[in-house]
């Protein structure tokens, strides 16, 4: 039998490639040779993020994210962003309201779980500063990933059939040929630019990642650019004595950045936790536009480079606390929430 | 005295089987599927977005489906690949949703009031909502209940229910014997009739009448012949629940 292609009444195809356009680019760009790739943050994000490009942050939720580079995205006044939103909250959400960011494909964004809905980034759909492009769901937009790293232009999934949500992705439903039923194809996916923060990298961009991995593999073999932040750069030795442990690997990786604490305000595992004291802060000053801009002013854009943004933090003193309570030395302090 | 939204948890947690997987997002969801593990359900094992399996967290409950807390003394932890393929494969029979807006078959709105392009409220999108709804046996939809959320017809469906109803789900494709299961808000505890897949009172929380029921709703409810009255929450189940959310991050 032939298998039907049902064209979709809105069918939104974006950051797509034909798999033999990618892997020319692949030939082109990304280099076997193990070259030492260490940067500063500054250059990075100059080098890799341009005006009008299709980036993509690590890490889910408000967990493991580059809030270092995002600060530097923002002081570098890099705009017309699109912004995939796959189970993304604070990062995006901060350039969101910073005037970055013009377009998204939305899987999760505008809230931070239980600290309540972003206002910010919602009103900036909502007044019409960024488009929604596309809608998908969490798993959509992973495997969208999965299948740029696999070189397939599609990758199946059962998942989100007979919704809007499908309807307002790019995503195609095709009779399965084995099952004869319905399935959908969803369209792999390819940013300009994946920016992943990690444990520990080499200078070569080897990367270590403890605990969950959300879907940093995939975005890291399916962006065109990518850029690694980490906690510290180790020895060339700490990885080879257990590849085992390397979750993404040097050939991929454009830049490699060593960033202490760039997650903050958000956790990583095992590391540092979450600053609530900060969270409030930001929650308290995002309830108003005049509120961001202050905020903004005095974390972002008035500090030069991520070392001084850790000092108006609080520096040792409240990095040292973070510390304490994800390795449970501390209590957990109260969570913040959004107040008004 | 329990408050609704105490009362709500509690009933969840009740749904849940003595062993089971479950899918859970933060907030009401995992205080529910905590309670039912620290109460009747010692075998519920918590499956999280971010690729936390079985957590047995210390401190506080996870505030983020990807913070290390969701594995914690826990099975495994892994990737979003994982857990929702596990999903996909047939693996987690419940899950548990909420939305802005339900309609009579149990389909759920997370994504926008008003108009796609024009938004009146953008709200966060499906994130997890549309793959849980698709992909798990039984879900759970906890949300406050009224004319404003229970409507005839959804600003946007996120996440499917029962469609346009009966033999839908199968007909679009979606994995079959899946579907919503219950929905409980501050009125009542609601299943899906058989024949029509359409939202029927199954029981009432004390202090509201079989009027509320309709009169908080933009559709017909159907009452199901022998409904009851749920029972209060015992003082086991109020002081496990306040036990698990000290400083009232959810419950406040």
């Amino acid at each position: 039998m032939t298998t039907n292609i049902k064209e979709l009444e809105v069918s939104k195809l974006y950051g797509w490639e034909h798999p033999d356009t990618i892997r020319a680019y692949r030939q082109k760009h990304k280099s076997m040779a193990k070259k030492d790739k260490t940067t500063t943050l500054a250059e990075a994000v100059a080098r890799g993020v341009k005006t009008g490009d299709y980036v993509v942050f690590g890490g889910m939720g408000s967990v493991r994210n580059p809030l270092s580079a995002v600060h530097e995205i923002i002081r570098q006044k890099i705009d017309n962003l699109t912004i995939g939103t796959k189970g993304s909250q604070h990062d995006w959400q901060l350039l969101a309201a910073a005037g970055n960011v013009s377009k998204a494909e939305v899987s999760y964004g505008f809230a931070d779980e239980v600290r309540g809905l972003a206002r910010p980034a919602r009103s900036a759909v909502e007044s019409g500063r960024i488009k929604v492009l596309s809608e998908t769901t969490n798993a959509a937009f992973q495997w969208r990933f999965t299948a740029a790293m696999k070189g397939l232009s599609f990758y199946p999934t059962r998942s989100a059939l007979g919704t809007d949500t499908l309807q307002y992705s790019g995503s195609k439903t095709i009779t399965d040929p084995f099952t004869n039923e319905p399935v959908e194809l969803l369209p792999a996916c390819y940013p300009d630019v994946a920016i992943i923060h990690v444990h520990r990298a080499d200078r070569y961009g080897n990367c270590q990642i403890d605990g969950n991995i959300a879907e940093d593999i995939e975005i890291a073999h399916a962006a065109k650019f990518v850029l690694v932040t980490a906690e510290e750069i180790v020895p060339d030795e700490i990885i080879q004595n257990d590849p085992a442990l390397t979750k993404i690997p040097f050939f991929v990786v454009d830049a490699v950045v060593e960033a202490p604490y760039g997650s903050h305000p958000n956790q990583v595992p095992t590391l540092y936790s979450f600053d609530e004291d900060h969270w409030q802060v930001w929650l308290d000053a995002s309830v108003t536009d005049e509120g961001v801009e202050d905020y903004l002013d005095t974390y972002v854009r008035g500090t030069k480079d991520h070392f001084e943004y850790l000092e108006k933090i609080g520096g040792v003193r409240v990095l040292n606390q973070l510390e304490k309570i994800e390795k449970k030395l501390a209590p957990y302090p109260k969570v913040a929430k959004r107040r008004g | 005295m329990a408050t609704e939204t105490e009362k709500m948890i509690i009933a969840a947690s009740r749904e849940l089987p003595k062993e089971t997987a479950v899918f859970v997002g933060t907030g009401m969801p995992l205080l529910a599927s905590v309670l039912a593990l620290n109460t009747h359900s010692p075998n519920i094992l918590l499956v999280y977005e971010g690729g936390g399996i079985g957590g047995n967290p210390t401190g506080r409950l996870p505030i983020q489906v990807s913070e290390s807390l969701t594995y914690e003394n826990g099975v495994a932890v892994g990737s979003m690949d994982y857990v929702m393929s596990l999903a996909q494969a047939g693996w987690i029979q419940y899950g548990f949703l909420g939305g802005a807006q339900i309609d009579a078959y149990g389909n759920l709105n997370t994504t926008v009031i008003g108009d796609w392009e024009n938004p009146k409220v953008r709200l966060p999108g499906s994130g997890g909502g549309a793959d849980i709804a698709s992909l798990c046996e039984r879900t759970i939809i906890l949300m406050r209940q009224d004319r404003k959320k229970f409507v005839p017809k959804l600003d946007f469906l996120t996440s499917p229910g029962y469609l346009t109803g009966p033999g839908e789900r199968e007909k679009v494709g979606l994995p079959a014997n899946t579907g919503p299961y219950r929905v409980i808000t501050q009125i009542g505890i609601y299943g899906f009739d058989e024949q029509t897949k359409q939202m029927t009172l199954l029981q009432l929380f004390e202090g509201y009448t079989l009027d509320d029921v309709q009169q908080q709703s933009g559709f017909p409810i159907a009452i199901s012949a022998d409904w009851s009255y749920v029972k209060a929450p015992t003082e086991l189940e109020l002081e496990a629940l306040h036990a698990l959310d000290p400083d009232g991050v959810v419950l406040a």
